[in-house]
C-alpha cells in the first residue's frame, strides 16, 4: 500500500488535477473497492492511448507484478505483425482427450488455480452421435483415454472474423486485433458479462473471485492483452497465446499436444501448414450457421 | 425560494406519519441494512458468492432487472388511454404511474450495478469521459434510454407536484408534450431491454422476434396490476381517491394485454414444439425438465396457470367488476409475469449452455439479500414520493397552507 502511495505522488499529479471533478465523485468508491492506485483507476481504454501512455502503463504494471510475485515481470505491448492473420487447426481424428493442452494453457496463461479457470474445454462425444453438443460431456473422467466409443472435441475461443462478443461490449473493452486475435483490456472491462452471453462457444470466462496463482507457478513473461495477472470481476479468454505468437512462437497448447492434433499458422501465407490443411483436409467450423466465421478449423 | 420551500415541506411530509407508517419505514430500513451487509460481502469477495458461474453467467439480478424495466414501462402506458381518449378519471392518477416508473427504473439500474464485476468502473460507460460503445452495443442503448426515461419522469413528477404546491396551473402545452413523449420512451426502454437478449444468436431461447412485443404485452399486465393494488391501499389509508370507473378501465385494458401476451406465448411454444429442432431443449428444461433436472418446472407451470386464470377473471365482466376476484386476478398475473421475467427468461437461456452442458442454478443467499436491499430501497423511494403526492394533491398541502400555519406552529 505505501509503495502505491509513493508512485501516486510522483506520477499522477498532472492526471490527478485534470480529473478533479471525476475524482471527487469516485474518491470514496475507489478507496474501498480495490487495492490499485489512482493512476490505474483513471486509466483510459488501452487501445485509445498513444505509445507514450501505453509504455507508462506497462512500466507501472511490470513494477506492480514484480513486487507482488517477487519475480522479474515483463509485460509486452507488442502490436500485431503485418500481413499476419492467425488460424488454428484441430485434427479431431487424432485428439485423444488427454487434456494436456488444458493444463499447459493454464500454466502459460496464468489462469486462476482456485477458483479454477480453463480456457480450453475438451468435450467427449459419442461416435454414434457425431458432433452433437447436447450429448457431449465436458466433465468426463476416465482412467485411460481415448475411450473406444468416443471422440474428443476441444473448444476454446474460435477467434471469429465476425465476433458477436466484441459487438455487445458496452464500453469497447474487447475487440479484434489486426492479426485476428480477439483481446480484452482487463483494466477497462466492467464485468457485465454481456460478451459471455453473446459467445456461442463458451470461450469467455469470468473472474468470479480474486484470481489465485501461486508465486512459484506464475509465468512472468506476459502481454498486456494476454497472460498478465488479472483482477477479480473481469472477463478473460484464449488469445492464441498472444505473448508467444507475436514473437514467432507456437501457442503452448500446440507445443504440448502429444499426438500433434493441434496446428497453427498464418492464413495469409499460402505456404503455411494451416493453408495446406484448409486445402487438403475435410474441414468444419463450429456453429457455421451463426456466421461468426471462426478462424479455428476442425479437420479430419 | 419557493422551490426550497417545496423541498423543505416535502421532507417534513416524509418524516411525519402514524405508527403504521413508521413501522413500515423502519422495517424497510432494517431490510436495507440486512441486504446491504450481504451486498458488502459480495463487493469484498467478488461475484463468487453468488451461484452464477461461467455456464449460467446471468441469473437472479438480471431477471429482476428485466422485470422492473417492464414495471417502469407499463406504469406510463396507463397514460396512453388517459391522454389520447381523454379519460378523465385516469388522468389524475397518472402521477402515481410516474412515481412508480421513477422507483422501478432506480431499482432496475440497481440490479445492473450489483451484477457488475467492477461497479466502480461504471464511469467507463459515461460518453466522452469513458467510452460508450454506441451504437453497436445494445447495453449502451439501454443505458441511454433508461437514463433519459428516468430524468423525464422525475421532471414530470417534480414539476406537477411543485405546480400543485404553489397553486399555479401548469404549462399545459409543454407538459402535455412531455407526457406524450414519455409514451414512446416507455415502449423504447422495454423494447431495447428485450433486444439485449433478442439480438444474441448464441442463445436460441431468446433469439425470437416475438420477444420484444411479448415483453411489452406482459408489462402491460404486471405494471397496471401493481397500480391497481396500490391504488386500493392508498384509498384505504389516505384521502387518495379513485373512481370505480378508472379501475374498471384499467382492468379492461389489462384483459386485452393478457390476451396478446398469452397469444404470443403459445405462438412461440407452437413454433418450438412443432419444428422440434435442437433449440427445443431450453423449453423442455423449463416445462418438463431435462436429464432428471426439473428445478424450474413448478415455476414454469405456476406462471402459465396463474396467467390463464387471471386472464379468465379479467375477461368475464362480472369477475372483473368484483373487488375480490379483481384483486385475485391482479395478484395472479403479477406473480405470473414476475416468474416469466425473473426466472423463466434468463435461466433457461443458459440451460443447457452454449456447449450443451447443463448446470443447475438457483440464487444464493447473498443474491437474495442483495435483491432484498434493492427492492426495499425502491419501496422506500416509492413510499416517500407517494406520500408527498398524496399530501399535495389530496390533503391540500400548499404554499398558502404553510404560511397560514407558520404563525401558530413555530415551535414544533
Amino acid at each position: 500500500m505505501s509503495d502505491n502511495k509513493t508512485i501516486e505522488k510522483k506520477e499522477s499529479r498532472r492526471t490527478f488535477l485534470k480529473k478533479t471533478a471525476l475524482a471527487s465523485t469516485f474518491a470514496t468508491l475507489a478507496a474501498c473497492g480495490s487495492d490499485s492506485s489512482w493512476e490505474e483507476f483513471f486509466q483510459k481504454n488501452f487501445k485509445t492511448l498513444d505509445d507514450d501512455d501505453k509504455n507508462k502503463i506497462i512500466k507501472r504494471l511490470e513494477k506492480k507484478y514484480t513486487e507482488k510475485y517477487g519475480k522479474k515481470f515483463s509485460v509486452s505491448g507488442k502490436d500485431p505483425i503485418d500481413d499476419t492473420l492467425f488460424g488454428y487447426g484441430l485434427d479431431i481424428s487424432r485428439c485423444i482427450g488427454c487434456r494436456k493442452c488444458v493444463y499447459a494453457c493454464v500454466e502459460e496463461n496464468n489462469q486462476s488455480r482456485d477458483p479454477q479457470i480453463h480456457w480450453i474445454t475438451v468435450l467427449e462425444m459419442a461416435k454414434d452421435k457425431g458432433v452433437d453438443l447436447f450429448h457431449s460431456h465436458a466433465d468426463y473422467e476416465r482412467e485411460l483415454v481415448p475411450d473406444d466409443d468416443h471422440f474428443y472435441f476441444p473448444v476454446a475461443c474460435q477467434q471469429c472474423e465476425n465476433p458477436p462478443c466484441t459487438k455487445v461490449c458496452p464500453v469497447g473493452a474487447t475487440w479484434k486485433e489486426k492479426d485476428g486475435i480477439v483481446v480484452v483490456d482487463y483494466n477497462w472491462c466492467i464485468g457485465c458479462r454481456f460478451c459471455m452471453a453473446a459467445c456461442p462457444y463458451g470461450a469467455r470466462h469470468f473472474n468470479w473471485a480474486e484470481p489465485n496463482v501461486p508465486k512459484d507457478e506464475i509465468n512472468p513473461e506476459t502481454h498486456y492483452y494476454g497472460n498478465r495477472p488479472r483482477p477479480k470481476g473481469v472477463v478473460e479468454k484464449c488469445t492464441f497465446c498472444v505473448q508467444r505468437v507475436r514473437e514467432g512462437l507456437y501457442p503452448s497448447c500446440v507445443e504440448i499436444c502429444p499426438v500433434g492434433a493441434r496446428k497453427f499458422g498464418n492464413l495469409l501465407d499460402p505456404d503455411s501448414e494451416i493453408r495446406y490443411i484448409l486445402k487438403h483436409k475435410r474441414v468444419l467450423v463450429l456453429k457455421e450457421e451463426l456466421n461468426t466465421q471462426p478462424k479455428f478449423y476442425y479437420f479430419y | 425560494m419557493k422551490f426550497i420551500n417545496f423541498i423543505k415541506e416535502s421532507s417534513k411530509v416524509i418524516l411525519k406519519g402514524n405508527k403504521y407508517y413508521y413501522a413500515w419505514i423502519s422495517s424497510l430500513f432494517l431490510l436495507i441494512v440486512w441486504g446491504g451487509l450481504g451486498y458488502f460481502e459480495q463487493l469484498k469477495s467478488g461475484l463468487a458468492v453468488t451461484n452464477m458461474n461461467d455456464s449460467i453467467s446471468w441469473g437472479f439480478y438480471i431477471g429482476n432487472f428485466t422485470f422492473l424495466v417492464g414495471v417502469a414501462a407499463a406504469a406510463i402506458l396507463l397514460v396512453i388511454p388517459a391522454y389520447i381518449y381523454h379519460w378523465k378519471p385516469i388522468k389524475e392518477i397518472t402521477i402515481f404511474g410516474e412515481i412508480l416508473a421513477v422507483s422501478a427504473v432506480i431499482m432496475a439500474l440497481g440490479f445492473v450495478i450489483v451484477d457488475m464485476g467492477g461497479p466502480f468502473r461504471l464511469w467507463h460507460m459515461i460518453p466522452f469521459i469513458g467510452l460508450l460503445n454506441f451504437p453497436d452495443s445494445l447495453l449502451a442503448w439501454d443505458s441511454i434510454v433508461l437514463s433519459l426515461y428516468f430524468l423525464l419522469n422525475l421532471f414530470i413528477v417534480t414539476y406537477l407536484l411543485y405546480m400543485h404546491f404553489i397553486k399555479k396551473d401548469y404549462n399545459k402545452k409543454i407538459f402535455d408534450k412531455l407526457i406524450l413523449l414519455s409514451i414512446p420512451m416507455a415502449i423504447s426502454i422495454h423494447t431495447v431491454t428485450a433486444f439485449l437478449f433478442n439480438g444474441i444468436a448464441a442463445r436460441p431461447y431468446w433469439n425470437s422476434a416475438l420477444l420484444a412485443p411479448k415483453f411489452i404485452a406482459s408489462a402491460f399486465c404486471s405494471g397496471p396490476a401493481v397500480l391497481l393494488i396500490l391504488f386500493q391501499i392508498l384509498k384505504k389509508t389516505t384521502k387518495f381517491d379513485i373512481k370505480q370507473e378508472a379501475i374498471e378501465k384499467i382492468a379492461e385494458l389489462m384483459a386485452y394485454s393478457m390476451f396478446l401476451y398469452l397469444f404470443m406465448f403459445f405462438s412461440e411454444i407452437f413454433k418450438e414444439v412443432y419444428s422440434g429442432t435442437h433449440h427445443l431443449v431450453h423449453l423442455k428444461y423449463l416445462f418438463l425438465g431435462v436429464k432428471g433436472h426439473t428445478d424450474l418446472v413448478i415455476y414454469a407451470w405456476a406462471s402459465i396457470i396463474f396467467s390463464i386464470v387471471a386472464f379468465v377473471l379479467f375477461l368475464i365482466p362480472k369477475t372483473r367488476m368484483n373487488v375480490i376476484t379483481l384483486n385475485i386476478g391482479a395478484i395472479l398475473i403479477f406473480i405470473g409475469v414476475y416468474i416469466e421475467k425473473g426466472i423463466a427468461l434468463i435461466i433457461p437461456g443458459f440451460s443447457p449452455d452454449s456447449l450443451g452442458q447443463l448446470h443447475i442454478y438457483k440464487p444464493s443467499m447473498i443474491e437474495i439479500r442483495t435483491s432484498v436491499m434493492i427492492f426495499s430501497l425502491g419501496f422506500l423511494l416509492f413510499t416517500f414520493l407517494s406520500k408527498i403526492a398524496v399530501e399535495i394533491i389530496f390533503e391540500n398541502l400548499n404554499i398558502n397552507s404553510i404560511k397560514a400555519e407558520t404563525g401558530t406552529d413555530q415551535n414544533s
